[in-house]
C-alpha cells in the first residue's frame, strides 16, 4: 500500500476499511471531500480509506449528512476529491481534471430516484446507455428484452415511465444501469422510496441480479436492517467529518432469504449498528 | 357509454349549450333594453353579416395578409426566442447582465410602441410582422430560458455519470426536456401574434382583417364589424389548435398531453 493509506489506518488505528479477500478491486485512498461555500468550507469526507473485494457486496450507512452519498458519488466519478484518489482495479478515476473513461465504463450508477427520462419508452430507457455507446439498434433491443426480463419487466418494455410503479421504476433505472455490462454496481439508496414489502422484495431480487451479474455491489442506505441483510461488509461512517466508524463482517450464506433476519445473531449485528449510530448521533446531534 | 358521454362528449355539449345560452343572452338583452341595432345587431344579422363579408370581393386578401403577418412575426419569434432563451438559460452571467433589459422590456407597454413601429417600418406589412413577432417573442423568449433551466439535476447525473458528451447529453436530454417550455411559450405566443398584427392594422395600412373592423367602425357597419370579430375569434382559435396539435405529435409523453387525455378518455 502507498504511504498516505499506511498513514491513514494508523491515525484512526481501530479501522480497518480493507477488504478481508486481500484483493483491492475498488480503492479509496485517503479520500477527503471538502465543500467550498461561502462562509468557509466543510468536510464532509475527511482521509477515507476502503478497499472493496471483486464481486463484494459492501454496504455504506451512517446518520444524514454523514458523507455516504459523497462517497458513493465519488466513486461515480461525479465529484472529484478534494485530496487523496479513487482507484479501479489500480486505475485512478481521475486524471486531473478529466475522468478516464475506462475505469469509468466498469461503474453502473443507481440512483435514490428512478431518474429515469419520461421521454423515452421503458426499452429506450434501459438501452440508453448502449445508445451513447454508438451500438446498433436491434442489439439494443435484444439487450433491453433480456434485461428488462431479469429485472422481472418483461412485456412492459413499451411502457412509458409514468404508467408504472415505484418498485417498477427503479427497476428500470437497474436495468439501464446494467445495460452495458458494468463490473461494478453503485446504489445510492436505491429502494428508499419504496414500501417496505416492495423493498424486501427488490432486496432479493437485487441479490439474484448481483448473482447473475457477477456485480460488485457498493451500496449506500440508512436501513440498518437492509445493511445487514445485504452486505458481505457494512461500512458504518461517522458525521462531521465523514470517516470511518467501523466496518462489520457479515457472515450469512448469500444469496440471503428473508428469515436470515430472524436469527439471533442478525438482531445481535443490527443491535451493535445501532448502538454505535446512536453513540455517533449523540455526539453529532 | 356513460364515460364516453361524460369524457369525449361532454365538451362539446357543454359548449353547445354555452353558445346556445350566449345567443339567447344576447337577444334577451337587445330586447329589454331595446338596443339600438348600431350599437348590438340581432345575432341572425350578425351571421347574415358574416355572409356577407365572407362574399365580399378582397376579403380573402384581407383574411391572408392577417395570416401570413401572423404566421411570419410567430415565426421570427419563435426562431430568436428559441436561440435567445437557449443562449441566455445556458451563460449565467450574460443572462445577469442582461436581466434589466429584460425586465425593463417586459414592463414596457409593447402596444404602445406600435405607433413607433409603424412610423419605422411604413404602412405595409412589414410593420405588422414586427410587431406579431415583437409580443410573441417575449413568452417564447422567457419560457425557453426558464425550460433550459429547469432540465434536472438527477437527469444530469444520469447523463455525466454515463459520460455522456455535451451533443450526446443536448439531443437525448436537453431537447427533449425544454421542448413542454417551448410549446408553453408558443401557445401564449400564437395569441399574442394575431394581436399584434390586428391592432398593427387598425393604426395604419389599407390591408388585414384589423383594418377590415376599422372600415366597418367607420360605416357604423355594427353586423359587419361583429362578423370580423368572429371570423377573427376563428383565425385565432385555429391557430391555436393547431399549436396544442403540434404539441400532442411532438411531446406525448408530457404531463399536459398526458393530463388532457386521461381527462378525455
Amino acid at each position: 500500500m502507498s504511504a498516505t493509506r499506511v498513514q491513514a489506518t494508523e491515525a484512526e488505528s481501530v479501522v480497518d476499511g480493507r477488504a478481508p479477500s486481500g484483493d483491492h478491486f475498488i480503492e479509496f485512498d485517503g479520500v477527503t471531500k471538502r465543500y467550498q461555500a461561502r462562509h468557509g468550507s466543510t468536510l464532509a469526507l475527511s482521509d477515507v480509506s476502503l478497499s472493496v473485494g471483486r464481486r463484494e457486496f459492501v454496504v455504506l450507512i451512517g446518520q444524514s449528512g454523514c458523507g455516504k452519498t459523497t462517497m458513493l458519488r465519488i466513486l461515480a466519478g461525479l465529484i472529484r476529491p478534494t485530496e487523496g484518489e479513487v482507484r479501479v482495479e489500480g486505475q485512478s478515476l481521475w486524471r486531473g481534471e478529466r475522468r478516464d473513461d475506462e475505469a469509468l465504463a466498469k461503474l453502473g450508477l443507481v440512483f435514490q430516484d428512478p431518474n429515469l427520462f419520461p421521454w423515452y419508452s421503458v426499452e429506450e430507457n434501459i438501452a440508453l446507455p448502449l445508445r451513447l455507446r454508438g451500438v446498433r439498434k436491434s442489439e439494443r433491443r435484444e439487450r433491453a428484452r433480456e434485461l428488462s426480463e431479469l429485472v422481472g419487466l418483461s412485456g412492459f418494455e413499451e411502457s412509458y415511465p409514468r404508467e408504472l410503479s415505484g418498485g417498477m421504476r427503479q427497476r428500470v433505472a437497474i436495468a439501464r444501469s446494467l445495460s452495458y455490462r458494468p463490473e461494478i454496481l453503485l446504489m445510492d439508496e436505491p429502494f428508499g422510496a419504496l414500501d417496505a414489502l416492495t423493498r424486501d422484495k427488490m432486496n432479493l431480487e437485487l441479490q439474484r441480479i448481483a448473482e447473475a451479474t457477477k456485480a460488485t455491489v457498493v451500496f449506500v442506505t440508512h436501513s440498518i436492517t437492509e445493511a445487514v441483510f445485504l452486505g458481505d461488509r457494512v461500512v458504518l461512517l461517522s458525521a462531521r467529518p465523514g470517516r470511518l466508524r467501523s466496518v462489520t463482517p457479515v457472515q450469512f450464506e448469500r444469496p440471503r432469504e428473508l428469515d436470515v433476519e430472524t436469527s439471533p445473531s442478525f438482531a445481535e449485528t443490527v443491535r451493535e449498528l445501532r448502538h454505535q449510530l446512536e453513540e455517533d448521533e449523540e455526539k453529532n446531534p | 357509454m356513460r364515460d364516453l358521454l361524460r369524457g369525449r362528449l361532454l365538451p362539446w355539449i357543454s359548449t353547445l349549450i354555452v353558445l346556445v345560452l350566449v345567443v339567447i343572452v344576447w337577444k334577451l338583452i337587445i330586447v329589454v333594453f331595446d338596443v339600438s341595432e348600431f350599437v348590438l345587431p340581432q345575432p341572425e344579422d350578425v351571421a347574415a353579416g358574416i355572409v356577407d363579408v365572407v362574399k365580399t370581393d378582397g376579403f380573402w386578401g384581407h383574411v391572408r395578409t392577417t395570416l401570413v403577418e401572423t404566421l411570419v412575426g410567430f415565426g421570427i419569434a419563435l426562431v430568436l426566442g428559441v436561440a435567445l432563451g437557449a443562449v441566455l438559460g445556458r451563460i449565467a452571467w450574460l443572462e445577469r447582465a442582461l436581466r434589466p433589459v429584460i425586465v425593463a422590456s417586459q414592463v414596457v407597454p409593447k402596444v404602445a410602441l406600435i405607433p413607433l413601429f409603424i412610423v419605422w417600418f411604413g404602412f405595409g406589412v412589414t410593420s405588422k410582422i414586427v410587431i406579431a413577432a415583437m409580443l410573441a417573442f417575449f413568452p417564447i423568449m422567457l419560457n425557453v430560458l426558464l425550460g433550459v433551466r429547469s432540465v434536472e439535476t438527477g437527469h444530469r447525473d444520469v447523463m455525466r455519470s454515463l459520460n455522456a458528451g455535451k451533443w450526446a447529453t443536448f439531443w437525448r436530454l436537453e431537447y427533449h426536456s425544454t421542448l413542454p417550455y417551448v410549446f408553453a411559450g408558443m401557445e401564449i405566443g400564437i395569441v399574442f401574434a394575431i394581436i399584434g398584427s390586428v391592432v398593427g392594422e387598425y393604426l395604419g395600412g389599407n390591408q388585414g382583417l384589423g383594418y377590415l373592423i376599422v372600415v366597418s367602425l367607420n360605416a357604423l357597419n355594427a353586423e359587419q364589424l361583429f362578423a370580423v370579430i368572429v371570423i377573427l375569434t376563428l383565425i385565432g382559435l385555429g391557430l391555436f389548435l393547431a399549436v396544442i396539435g403540434l404539441k400532442r405529435f411532438m411531446i406525448p409523453w408530457h404531463e399536459s398531453v398526458v393530463g388532457a387525455d386521461q381527462a378525455s378518455s
